[in-house]
């Protein structure tokens, strides 16, 4: 639905070039919800705002359902845009008019009947809860009301594809909580494809179908949530599932364990203990949902050197667990 | 004296009443040209901008009173005299539009960028921006602006009548000035002081209308 391709750009000002986005790819497939994940300077927002051409990246190119936007005329641009929804971190209401007015907006640049655009404001305001606020201001609302206008808006023209930028980072834990529900809830109901970029792991935890890792213009780490999780050495299960930098015992091998779906049920530390008659030590981590699947990282302390430890490694890898060796004593 | 007085007060309030019109359409223009062709903005254009820039600076650093002299050949090809009401609305107006245009430029600057965003991203045409969006969000701003930029009218407009315009500027100086009748000066101030109060007045008025709702 979104494939994006080599896209790169440079920012200068002042002589100094600052390289936002160094060659990135990414395909978003149809009804996805896609999480691009990074600091602060990472270049999220430019590769966001390069899918609606609100910023011309200087390569590359921008496929929405087909035609390549970057080679479009700017009324075919503004055309296209239609069809491609977005919601922003700070909500971008117009405040001179009220939430529905706010709502219709889109309708009225596309020139669709007022009487019509009063009726699809109002359903809209249903299906995200504020149908009792459709003549308030958008300065009477909460965060949380105004992200739910935004998303609203977003939705007016009927886009097969949605783009956020940050749209929960204004917003506390549980009014984030409540419009993330929100936006999984039309991905499901409406079959929307969702693009976010986001700097909080919580939201690709908890929305994200799969997910992008962005560091100095460039995607380090692309795919599936529990893919990534599953594979060895991923920054997004150090991400998700932090683990404090490893102090070691002398004579003790430090594993990262990490489960994903059915493995969880498998009472892996009973079984080793059992199995190779040792005792192990769990030091820390945690499990949680991700999106519907049980999740877990576990930092688990066996006696002995990594050698020694072979068969019961082997043994947790076999059991289909990703396993890191944190560290082990030096003898 | 009050049938002088009544008369160069309609007079005071046609020539800024045409002026303030004329100047409102101008200086708007020119702000959203300003605002349009600034780096950054939705047509950005180095030379324009710098170009408008320097005319409005210039419109700005003129005093009125030479402003009014050096337009005097504009004001004959335009209006056939160079005395009387209508022959005032010319260098008033060419003296308030770079006033007001930059009113109105830091007004439209102030509507929040990530609207405009919005609306580009909702694939809205740069028309639809500039009425829908930037006028729009920005009305309360413009009317104070405009407010301003009527009492300056006022002002400007008393000193057209030192040099024939006609109006409450022209009766003080004729009557009160010239002819030594103090109560004539002192009516003509009180009526341009009300008057300023009444502009002040309504234009609060308005922007409070424009903001509240
Ligand atoms: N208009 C601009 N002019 C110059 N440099 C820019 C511009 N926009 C972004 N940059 C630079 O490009 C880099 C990437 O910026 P971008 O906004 O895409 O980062 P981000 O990942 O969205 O960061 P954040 O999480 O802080 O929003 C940064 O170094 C930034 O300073
Ligand atoms: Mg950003």
């Amino acid at each position: 639905m979104i494939e994006l391709h080599d896209l790169t750009k440079v920012y200068r000002a002042r002589g100094r070039a600052v390289t936002a986005l160094d060659g990135v790819s990414l395909t978003v497939a149809e009804g996805e919800i896609h999480g691009v994940i990074g600091r602060s300077g990472a270049g999220k927002s430019t590769l966001l705002r390069s899918v609606n051409v609100l910023e011309r990246p200087d390569g590359g190119s921008v496929r929405i359902d087909g035609a390549d936007l970057l080679t479009l005329s700017r009324d075919a641009l503004r055309a296209a845009r239609r069809r491609i929804g977005m919601i922003h971190q700070h909500f971008g209401l117009l405040g001179s008019r009220d939430v529905t007015g706010n709502v219709a907006f889109p309708l009225e640049v596309i020139g669709v009947p007022r009487r019509d655009r009063l009726r699809r404001a109002a359903e809209l305001l249903e299906l995200v809860g504020l149908s009792e606020h459709a003549h308030a201001r958008p300065a009477q609302l909460s965060g949380g009301q105004k992200q739910r206008v935004g998303i609203a808006r977003a939705l007016a023209a009927e886009p097969k594809v949605l783009l956020s930028d940050e749209a929960t980072s204004a917003l506390d834990p549980e009014t984030t909580d409540s419009v993330l529900d929100l936006l999984r809830r039309l991905n499901r109901e409406l079959g929307l494809t969702i693009l976010l970029i986001t700097h909080e792991m919580n939201v690709v935890k908890r929305i994200c179908d799969s997910t992008s890792l962005m560091r100095d213009g460039r995607i380090t780490e692309s795919g599936k949530v529990l893919d990534l999780l599953a594979a060895p050495g991923s920054e997004l299960a150090r991400g998700l599932f932090p683990l404090p930098p490893p102090t070691v015992r002398p004579g003790t091998t430090l594993l990262d364990v990490t489960f994903v779906g059915a493995d969880a049920a498998t009472p892996f530390i009973s079984s080793l203990a059992r199995t190779y008659s040792i005792d192990v030590n769990v030091l820390g981590g945690s499990i949680e949902e991700v999106g519907d699947t049980r999740v877990g990282r576990l930092r688990i302390e066996l006696p002995g050197t990594p050698e020694l430890n072979a068969p019961q490694i082997a043994h947790l890898r076999e059991s289909g667990l990703t396993l890191e060796i944190a560290a082990c004593a030096t003898t | 004296m009050r049938d002088h007085l009544t008369v160069a007060l309609q007079e005071t309030l046609q020539m800024v009443w045409v002026s303030a019109v004329l100047t409102a359409l101008g200086g708007l223009a020119l702000g959203v040209l300003l605002v349009l062709t600034d780096r950054g903005g939705l047509a950005p254009s180095a030379p324009v901008n710098r170009v408008l820039g320097l005319v409005v600076n210039i419109g700005r650093s003129l005093p009125f009173i030479i402003l009014m002299i050096a337009v005097i050949p504009l004001t004959r090809a335009l209006v056939g005299t160079t005395i009387g009401t209508a022959a005032a609305i010319v260098p008033l107006t060419i003296g308030a539009i770079p006033f007001y245009a930059r009113l109105a430029e830091t007004a439209l600057r102030e509507v929040d960028p990530g609207v405009v965003a919005a609306a580009r991203a909702m694939g809205a045409s740069r028309r639809q921006i500039v009425g829908k969006v930037l006028l729009r969000e920005a009305r309360p701003g413009l009317v104070a602006g405009m407010t301003v930029t009527v009492i300056t009218l006022v002002g400007y407009s008393a000193m057209a009548g030192a040099i024939g315009g006609g109006g409450l500027g022209d009766l003080a100086i004729r009557y009160g000035y010239l002819r030594f009748e103090t109560g004539t000066m002192i009516a003509c101030v009180a009526v341009l002081i009300v008057l300023v109060q009444v502009i002040q007045m309504l234009g609060d008025l308005v922007v409070r209308r424009l903001s509240h709702k």
